[in-house]
């Protein structure tokens, strides 16, 4: 089967609505077919990935671990946009430590996380195949 | 060209099921290929066969199912997201030892693979959702 660029946009907060659990979902099957997968986090989405997530006032199920095991499905660019990120008054340090391993680089722990620029953003948008939006 | 449509929101509450429908009366008359159609979230509502609108209004289950029907379109509901939502085909409701199955002629329920493989198979895949 031949190998397309998926990249699944996350534009939701983690709860509220069922968005971003099942866009999860999808991304985590994908990594069964082999593809070129990416991941953005813009808007409310930068919110997916955020440290000390805290469901049990809401009585659901807190999923932001499933993010740390996208790595080990080799799925490893998670493209973060910047200005979603400061007008939430937000920065990188505020988000989970999402690493995947080289092992072109003896196995080195390298972050998942791309920052990028709302410009820089909409150029690796349009380099995609398949664009799927939640 | 071939297409795989995928469609996020339900019928009535949200305007995406309506305009997929559109867009693949359109696509078809065009002389393209739909590939597939995919429901997922609460887009799988639009394959219940038990919604009863207001006799002026369009009955959106019925023209996707009239639509498959005649075009041998292949929809397909999530699975995992049926589920939830309370979707069930004959099979999966016995498999889950429930009293009912709602799901209308001309859909299938399976897994979110095919979706993937939607993405893989089509020269475009096209999301309608808010």
């Amino acid at each position: 089967m031949s190998s397309k660029k998926f990249m699944f946009v996350n534009r939701k907060a983690p709860y509220g609505t069922v968005y971003a659990l099942e866009s999860l979902e999808v991304v985590l099957i994908s990594a069964a077919f082999d593809q070129d997968v990416s991941l953005a986090f813009i808007d409310d989405g930068v919110y997916q990935i955020t440290n000390g997530q805290d469901t049990t006032g809401i009585g659901q199920k807190n999923f932001s671990k499933a993010y740390k095991a996208l790595g080990d499905y080799d799925i490893s660019k998670l493209y973060v946009e910047k200005e979603s990120l400061a007008e939430r008054g937000l920065t990188q340090d505020d988000l989970m430590d999402l690493v995947w391993e080289d092992e072109d680089d003896d196995w080195a722990e390298k972050s998942s996380i791309i920052l990028v620029s709302r410009e820089e953003m909409a150029a690796v948008m349009a380099e995609q195949e398949v664009t799927l939006s939640f | 060209m071939k297409y795989t449509v995928m469609i996020n929101e339900g019928p009535y509450q949200h305007q995406s099921s309506d305009t997929a429908l559109q867009f693949v009366r359109a696509a078809l008359e065009k002389g393209h290929e739909i590939f597939r159609v995919f429901f997922y979230h609460d887009g799988v509502n639009n394959g219940t066969r038990l919604s009863v609108p207001p006799a002026d209004d369009r009955l959106l289950q019925k023209e996707w199912s009239e639509l498959g029907i005649k075009h041998g379109l292949d929809l397909v509901i999530c699975i995992a997201a049926a589920q939830r939502r309370g979707l069930m085909d004959e099979s999966e409701a016995k498999r889950q030892g429930l009293d009912a199955d709602n799901i209308i002629e001309g859909f299938r329920i399976s897994g979110l693979g095919q979706l993937i493989e939607g993405g893989i198979q089509s020269d475009r895949t096209i999301v309608f959702g808010d």
